[in-house]
């Protein structure tokens, strides 16, 4: 699918730490958890160290693969607790993608919808399981009127993306009070706020209500900490973007959250339709009464030899 | 056959009030108006009756239904939910050579849906090969991505599958939907059979019908022998032996399900456990029964669950009816669930267009039975067709995850219409447009002053289930009847009938025989070893609700005749205490200000209220449910038992039903002697459900909780009766106390006299071979709580076998008196300590399932 030669050049390496812990009010004596926390391989990215513990310890953890190709673990607790940890650890190094410059002049946004209404073509079977309708992303006119003003009738398709991408970030505040997970896209487009998710699964529907393919990918982008300060420990947070499918190119990244093109802040742990295919995890537990949750991520930038890096520079212009 | 060409004036003359239908197929008429050669036999039979006959055999069937409570629960209902099932008298014929027919063309069909559900869930070879379009599989909400990948044993995912199918006018059978989630009715066709074979049995037999059981029989056979495979495979489980049995359960989404009353037929006719998502759990890849003796492993689940709601963890995490955790234990063959989960993708009318070039491509046959004309609006062309051609059509969801309603095109004019066109057109994937049928008519019997024949349009629903040799038909089915004007279409949602449908053999039909199993020593099953806590719970509760319905019938009995009978001026300090006791039980309403003294204001309380109001208060008590009585606790008894469907035999049914409708058909302002009639009933009602109870139920693990739930409840109230009766002036008459605790019998027989303070003391207290007598009670707790307490470990007793002893330390010379108040602190704290054991037992064995939560988390 990518057209980057073998083995090339490393560009960033990151140390990643994701935890997220659970205080129950009362014990829970059974806890089923479905994780989507292994980062993903690909051409663009290469794990060097991953695991995975939780405390207390689980008493059954099976490691799968979801039918996006995702890496999944599943596990089961019955030591009764009232604290659950999950801590995970990964490694990771990445590589160039397409730039800027590799994205223009595409073919137009029209011949690939086309294309993909012609009936299955195998070189696109992917791009089919992620054209249509998903539990979060349902197509609209709505959503369509809106796409339009950056699909212009034969504009390459890439440039549109990357100008829905822009658009997104302009037009729309980002505001963590004002959506959580169950809040429907046409009311994300109404009130113009919400959070990376929201931004993500805009720009999908957008692009499905065009007849164009999308996917939701799960992760974690590089912060800078303001001049000056150090890099503090469990500020960053999980993150989330869109995929758009681009014949020839395969899948290019768009991040609206922060109006770029994905390059090497971006950190991938796997992709589905939406948000619910890769939920980082999600599960069932006996009992617990109420419950308190905290995520703490973060994201370490490597040398590319291994030590930390101080200070570093986004080499694309990204906002955190 | 020239002999049948002779007129029959006794047939012509049931023949003459039937309709014929110029325009539609005719089920038992042909062309001519001559009855067709498989009814004949029927017919003449029927011709040649006594008029009065069939209005016997309908009020048979009609009472037959009410009484086993077949029901079907309507969503759209708000007000009593349960229906009762409508099954007309005349069945459905079909003759042999047409049912041949009918039955390969099922077979191939639901051999096609099963190879189609393996690629999409596999290699989709379908959809690389054009013969599939994609929007249809990937933008099906009902394709379970989690499923993708899954192996199945012999290659089967489609284990049981119906097909609805309708008569065209030229006489051929079409298909027009596929049900293959968890298909609905098979219980409903065979109660209905059950019903009807009491009601024809000698034509069941002349006309060589075939029976059902053995569909059944192969059914539950061809499951279990895959769910011995799923035990053999795994992690260090030791495989089942020969002669045990696989553990299959009937997985229900719980007493609110519409077709709730079949799943617990099912499940008592196959003797599976009905289930519901909290009784199982997952660990370790392995599914359990939750069990008051321990963890069963489950080895099959015949599912009525839909699948998308069957995980919270892997696939609708909103989901409160399914199992966490299950699609992992499925697909590490753990565990085989049928229909496997995802098979409702096929249940998608877009489908039907393609399956023609599906069978040839994947069975290399042509489809033998069409498929009524359906276009997918998902096609641009065919979206145009489907809009110009709207009034001809029926508009159907695509996807029945949708949840919306049919529509017919000709009931779409002005605004409504346009607003549908735009939802099309919005999304045209979520349509399918379908030619409407005209559907085939067949007979049914009208009831009433003017019975007679007359005709209704049907649909036939075709069972078929998987053995690992291929696809078996249910030599019958639902032969579905619509009730109203609009014969368009027949669901039971919006009140449907039906008939039972009798296919005849090619021979003759050998009496069906029960499978024959090698069971050895080893296997011998003396207890309930699956009694889940929930079903415990149930039991227990229900024990408690019938005693307190009998307790409310027998106090209310004892006042209003009193009441009746007693004039005021011949009433002495019994009366005040009878009324005292009403008021504990909220049967009636004392004055505020009496209540703090009520023993000693008794006399002034009951001066106070004069009879008018205290007879209002207690007629409204039997029964108005809107106030604590008898009519609100049969309520209660009723919910409890519905709960515990499979459990109940017919005739227990019959009895709980009989009593419930002589309230419910009561009118709220009833005299004198209705009321008593009603408590009459609900008495002996009662009375024949203890029987059952007593005689009729296996004194299994779950026997002892109904009986310790009954016996804590009357514990607690002659506990309490009694109190009160001691807190009574001596001169006070005690026939009452004898009447509530139904020992007026036994104290006449022995001491043939008015009752006096000693030897009714003695009765109601001490004499162990008096039923109602509280040591007798306490014994019977006891004896129940030490069975359970075998199984289990001790349950807390120790209090109760402290009072008993206490109890049988008395001496009736100097204990036995009025107004003694070390007796009535004794009876009370009996009372309190039923109580507390009540609560006891609730927190040891039916906490076990807990609460579950949902959570899904975003970072």
């Amino acid at each position: 699918m990518t057209h980057l030669p073998a083995g090339a050049a490393v560009r960033a390496r990151y140390h990643v730490v994701h935890e997220t812990r659970v205080a129950y009010q009362s014990p829970v004596t059974l806890s089923q958890q479905y994780l989507h926390l292994t980062p993903r391989p690909s051409p663009y990215q290469r794990t060097e160290s991953h695991e995975v513990w939780v405390n207390p310890l689980e008493n059954d953890g099976v490691d799968g693969t979801d039918y996006f190709g995702n890496k999944t673990r599943q596990l089961t607790l019955t030591t009764p607790h009232h604290k659950l940890l999950v801590h995970a650890e990964s490694t990771v190094a990445l590589v160039q993608r397409h730039g800027l410059a590799h994205i223009k002049g595409t073919s137009s946004w029209e011949s690939l919808r086309d294309r993909l209404q012609l009936g299955m073509d195998p070189a696109m079977f992917d791009a089919y399981r992620y054209l249509y309708a998903s539990p979060h992303v349902i197509g609209s006119l709505a959503l369509e009127a809106y796409a339009r003003i950056s699909y212009t009738p034969g504009r390459p398709q890439l440039d549109a993306a990357l100008d829905l991408t822009q658009r997104i970030f302009d037009e729309f505040e980002f505001d963590d009070a004002a959506t959580d997970i169950s809040t429907p896209l046409e009311e994300v487009l109404r009130g113009r706020r919400g959070v990376c998710q929201d931004f993500a699964q805009l720009m999908i529907g957008c692009l499905r209500s065009l007849g164009l393919p999308a996917r939701y990918v799960s992760g974690y982008i590089l912060t800078h900490p303001p001049a000056g300060q150090p890099r503090l420990i469990g500020a960053d947070a999980s993150h989330a973007w869109a995929s758009v499918f681009c014949p020839g190119l395969g899948w290019v990244d768009f991040d609206p959250t922060n109006r770029c093109l994905v390059q090497h802040d971006h950190i991938t742990l796997g992709w589905g339709r939406d948000f619910s295919d890769v939920t980082p995890m999600r599960g069932v537990v006996l009992g617990g009464g109420e419950q308190d949750l905290e995520v703490r991520v973060t994201v370490t930038p490597l040398t590319l030899d291994g030590m930390a890096r101080q200070g570093s520079k986004s080499p694309v212009d990204c906002q955190g | 056959m020239r002999s049948r060409e002779i007129p029959d004036p006794m047939l012509n003359q049931l023949l003459a009030g039937y309709p014929a239908s110029p325009d539609s197929f005719d089920e038992m008429l042909d062309a001519s108006n001559k009855p067709r050669a498989h009814w004949r036999t029927f017919l003449d039979s029927l011709a040649h009756e006594a008029p009065d006959v069939m209005r016997k055999r309908t009020e048979s069937v009609q009472r037959q239904v009410r009484e086993n409570g077949v029901t079907y629960n309507v969503y759209t209902d708000d007000k009593g939910i349960e229906r009762p099932w409508d099954l007309n008298v005349l069945p459905m014929i079909l003759p042999h050579d047409e049912w041949a027919r009918i039955e390969a063309a099922v077979i191939q069909r639901a051999t096609l849906m099963n190879r189609i559900l393996l690629d999409v869930y596999g290699e989709q070879k379908m959809l690389a090969e054009r013969l599939l379009p994609p929007a249809l599989i990937h933008g099906h909400a009902g394709f379970l991505r989690p499923c993708h990948g899954m192996q199945h044993k012999d290659g089967i995912a489609l284990h049981f599958y119906a097909i609805d199918l309708a008569r065209a006018p030229n006489g051929r059978w079409w298909a027009v939907a596929d049900r293959t989630q968890a298909p609905s009715g098979a219980g409903y066709a065979l109660e209905n059979r059950s019903v009807i074979s009491r009601t024809f049995p000698d034509l069941l037999r002349d006309l060589n019908i075939q029976h059902l059981a053995g569909f059944f029989d192969t059914m539950r056979d061809s499951l279990a022998g895959w769910g011995r495979q799923c035990a053999a495979s795994g992690p260090a489980e030791a495989p089942l032996r020969e002669s045990e049995a696989p553990l299959i359960v009937l997985l229900t989404p719980g007493p609110y399900n519409e077709t709730y009353y079949e799943q617990a037929y099912l499940a008592r006719y196959l003797g599976l456990p009905l289930v519901e998502g909290s009784d199982l759990t997952v660990r370790g890849g392995i599914v359990w029964h939750k069990t008051l003796s321990g963890m069963k492993r489950v080895h099959v689940i015949m599912r009525r669950v839909d699948d998308d709601y069957s995980d919270p963890l892997e696939l609708r995490t909103d989901s409160a009816l399914g199992v966490a955790g299950l699609t992992e234990a499925a697909r590490r063959g753990n565990v085989l669930i049928a229909n496997s989960l995802g098979s409702s993708l096929l249940e998608s009318g877009a489908l039907l267009g393609f399956l023609p070039l599906l069978s040839k491509r994947l069975l290399g046959e042509a489809l033998q039975m069409p498929s009524v004309a359906t276009w997918w609006c998902g096609e641009p062309s065919a979206l145009e067709v489907a809009i110009n051609r709207l009034d001809q059509l029926i508009i159907k969801p695509s996807f029945p995850q949708l949840r919306e309603f049919p529509v017919f095109g000709k009931d779409l004019t002005g605004e409504a219409r346009a607003a549908f066109i735009q939802k099309m057109r919005a999304n045209p994937k979520n349509y399918v447009a379908q030619e409407l049928v005209r559907l085939s008519q067949a007979p049914v019997w009208k009831p009433g002053s003017d019975s007679g024949l007359s005709a209704r349009a049907i649909g036939l629903r075709v069972y078929a289930c998987a053995t690992p040799k291929g696809y078996v038909v249910m030599p019958g089915g639902l032969t579905r009847v619509a009730t109203g004007r609009d014969s368009r279409i027949i669901t039971m949602q919006r009140g449907g009938g039906s008939k039972d449908t009798w296919v005849q053999a090619s021979n003759q039909v050998e009496v069906h025989s029960l499978l024959k199993r090698t069971i050895t020593s080893q296997d011998l099953i003396r207890d309930d070893t699956h009694l889940s806590s929930r079903v415990a719970e149930n039991l227990f509760w229900f024990g408690r609700n019938a005693e307190r319905c009998d307790n409310t019938a027998r106090l209310l009995r004892v006042t209003l005749n009193f009441l009746f009978n007693v004039g005021p001026a011949h009433r002495g300090d019994e009366w005040p205490t009878i009324l005292a006791l009403c008021d504990w039980f909220g049967l009636i309403e004392l004055n505020e200000s009496t209540q703090s003294q009520r023993q000693a204001q008794a006399g002034k309380a009951a001066a106070l209220m004069n009879d008018t109001k205290i007879e209002a208060e207690l007629l409204q008590a039997v029964v108005s449910p809107d106030v604590p009585g008898l009519a609100r606790q049969q309520q209660q008894l009723y919910r409890s038992a519905s709960q515990l469907r499979e459990r109940f035999s017919v005739d227990n049914w019959r009895a709980l039903n009989q009593m419930v409708q002589s309230v419910n058909g009561a009118d709220t302002r009833l005299s004198q002697s209705e009321a008593m009639a009603i408590l009459d009933n609900a008495t002996t009602a009662l009375m024949t459900m203890s029987g059952f109870a007593l005689d009729g139920m296996t004194r299994d693990l779950g026997w002892r909780f109904l009986s310790l739930g009954r016996r804590l409840e009357r514990l607690q109230f002659q506990a309490l009766s009694l109190q009160h009766a001691l807190g009574m002036q001596a001169s006070g008459s005690l026939e009452w106390l004898l009447e509530l605790s139904d020992c007026i019998i036994t104290y006449r027989a022995r001491y043939r006299a008015q009752p006096e303070w000693l030897p009714v003391l003695d009765l109601v207290l001490l004499d162990d071979s008096n039923t109602r007598s509280i040591r007798f009670q306490l014994e019977g707790v006891l004896k129940s709580l030490a069975k359970i307490s075998l199984t289990y470990g001790p349950c807390g007793e120790e209090e109760l076998e402290r009072l008993k002893n206490e109890l049988l330390l008395l001496q009736p010379d100097t204990d036995l008196y009025c107004g003694n108040a070390q007796l009535i602190d004794l009876l009370y704290r009996i009372q309190v300590a039923s109580g507390q054991m009540s609560e006891h037992v609730s927190v040891q064995f039916f906490s076990y399932t807990g609460t579950r939560q949902t959570k899904t988390q975003t970072a």
